[in-house]
C-alpha cells in the first residue's frame, strides 16, 4: 500500500514536471491526461471516492477534451495566416 | 588561435543576449570556437528588428532567472506549510471538533442521506454551495457569451472533409456506439446514488457530459441538435437553477422559522429519502451535463 502511494506521487511529480517542460503541446495534453488519471487513483487511496469520480470525468475527460479543441483552433488559425502570407508573396 | 575571451567580453555578449553555453564549454575545453553552423540551435533568438542589441534582451535574460527563484520560493513555502499539516487521519487534528463529530454521528439521522459529504454540502452547508452554484452559473454564462460572440469571427475547426473521415470512422463509431449509453447510465446511477454512496450530481453531471461529448465527436453534432438546442440548453439550466435556489429558500424559510419542513428525511438507505438531497442533485446534475456539453459545442463550432 503504502509502495504503491510512494510510486504514484513520485508519478504525478514526474508528470507535472514532463508537462511543463515539454516543447510539443500535444504531448504535454496527453501528460496532463495521465496526471489527472494518476490523481483521481490517489485520491481513491486517500479515501475520497466522491473526488476521484470527478477527477476523472472533469479532469482527465472534459477539461482535456477542451484543451485539445482549443489547441485544433490554434493550428487551424496559424494554417489560415500562413495561406494567407503565402497567398500574398 | 583565437585570443582567450575576458569577462568584460562575456558579459556584453550575456548582456546581448547571444550567450551560447555550448560554445563557451567546447571554446573552454578545446581553445577554439566550434564552427558556427553546430551551434545554431531552433530555440536561439533571432535578433528583433529596431531594438539595439543588449536593449531590452535583459529583460528577457531576466524572466527565466525570476521564474526560477519563484518556483522556489513558491515550493519552499508550500512544503514547509505541508510539513506543519498534522498527520492524515490524526485524532487531535483541528478539524476533528465537535462540529465535525456531530456531522459524522447526527449526519445519518438529520439528513437522511447515508452518504455524510452530501449531506454536510447540501444540508448542513447548502447556502455555501447556492452560492457556488450561482458563481459557476455566472461564469459559465460569461464564458458563454464571450465565446458565442467571436463564434462569426473564427472559422468552424472541422472543415467539411474532417467531419466526413470522422463520421465514417467504423472503429470509432463501434467503439462510441457501445460506451455511451453504458457512461450515460453510469452517470445518471451516481447522480441518483449521490445521498447512498460517493458521488453527486456535480460529478455525475460531468460523467453525462462527457458521454454527450464522446457522441458529439463521432456522429457530429446534427443529431443532438435536435433534442439539445440553444433554446432548450437555455430553459433547462434557468429552470434548474431556480428550482435549486426556490426550494434551497422554502428551507431555510422553515429552518430559520422551527417551522415543520414537507421534505422529510425519510428511511436512510432508500432510495428515496434524505429529502430535497436527490431533488437537488438531479438538478445539479442536469445543469452541469448540459453545461459541458455546452462548453464543447461552443468551443468546438461558436454557438450551442
Amino acid at each position: 500500500m503504502d509502495l504503491i502511494e510512494l510510486f504514484l506521487l513520485g508519478l504525478l511529480v514526474v508528470c507535472g514536471i514532463t508537462t511543463c517542460l515539454t516543447k510539443n503541446l500535444l504531448v504535454s495534453l496527453v501528460i496532463y491526461m495521465a496526471y489527472s488519471v494518476i490523481m483521481s487513483i490517489v485520491w481513491v487511496l486517500l479515501q475520497a471516492p466522491d473526488l476521484a469520480i470527478t477527477e476523472a470525468a472533469v479532469g482527465a475527460g472534459v477539461s482535456s477534451v477542451l484543451l485539445f479543441v482549443t489547441l485544433k483552433k490554434l493550428r487551424d488559425i496559424r494554417k489560415k495566416a500562413e495561406d494567407e502570407e503565402k497567398n500574398n508573396l | 588561435m583565437k585570443k582567450k575571451t575576458t569577462f568584460k567580453q562575456w558579459l556584453r555578449t550575456w548582456d546581448a543576449g547571444a550567450f551560447d553555453m555550448t560554445e563557451a564549454l567546447t571554446e573552454a575545453v578545446a581553445g577554439d570556437p566550434m564552427p558556427k553552423e553546430a551551434t545554431e540551435h531552433a530555440w536561439k533568438e533571432k535578433p528583433v528588428e529596431g531594438i539595439e542589441e543588449g536593449e531590452i534582451r535583459i529583460f528577457t535574460r531576466f524572466y527565466p532567472v525570476a521564474a526560477a527563484v519563484l518556483c522556489t520560493v513558491l515550493i519552499g513555502f508550500l512544503l514547509l506549510t505541508v510539513a506543519k499539516l498534522p498527520a492524515f487521519g490524526a485524532a487531535d487534528a483541528p478539524a476533528h471538533n465537535e462540529v465535525m463529530q456531530r456531522y459524522v454521528e447526527q449526519g445519518m439521522e438529520e439528513t437522511g442521506a447515508v452518504n455524510v459529504v452530501a449531506g454536510v454540502i447540501l444540508d448542513y452547508r447548502a447556502f455555501d454551495t447556492l452560492g457556488e452554484s450561482h458563481v459557476l452559473f455566472t461564469a459559465a454564462t460569461a464564458v458563454t457569451i464571450l465565446l458565442m460572440s467571436l463564434g462569426g469571427a473564427v472559422s468552424p475547426v472541422e472543415t467539411k472533409l474532417e467531419r466526413n473521415i470522422m463520421q465514417k470512422d467504423p472503429l470509432l463509431h463501434s467503439t462510441v456506439r457501445i460506451m455511451v449509453p453504458l457512461v450515460i447510465v453510469y452517470g445518471i446511477y451516481v447522480i441518483l446514488n449521490g445521498h447512498l454512496g460517493p458521488g453527486g450530481g456535480f460529478s455525475g453531471g460531468a460523467v453525462i457530459g462527457g458521454g454527450l461529448i464522446l457522441y458529439a465527436i463521432a456522429f457530429g453534432f446534427d443529431e443532438l441538435d435536435k433534442i439539445l438546442n440553444f433554446k432548450v440548453y437555455r430553459r433547462i439550466v434557468l429552470a434548474s437553477l431556480c428550482f435549486y435556489s426556490l426550494a434551497k429558500c422554502y428551507s431555510f424559510f422553515c429552518g430559520a422559522n422551527h417551522l415543520e419542513s414537507i421534505f422529510v428525511p425519510g428511511t436512510p438507505g432508500m432510495i428515496f429519502s434524505a429529502g430535497l438531497i436527490l431533488p437537488l442533485n438531479i438538478a445539479v446534475g442536469i445543469v452541469v451535463a448540459c453545461t459541458m456539453y455546452g462548453f464543447y459545442s461552443v468551443f468546438t463550432r461558436g454557438r450551442i
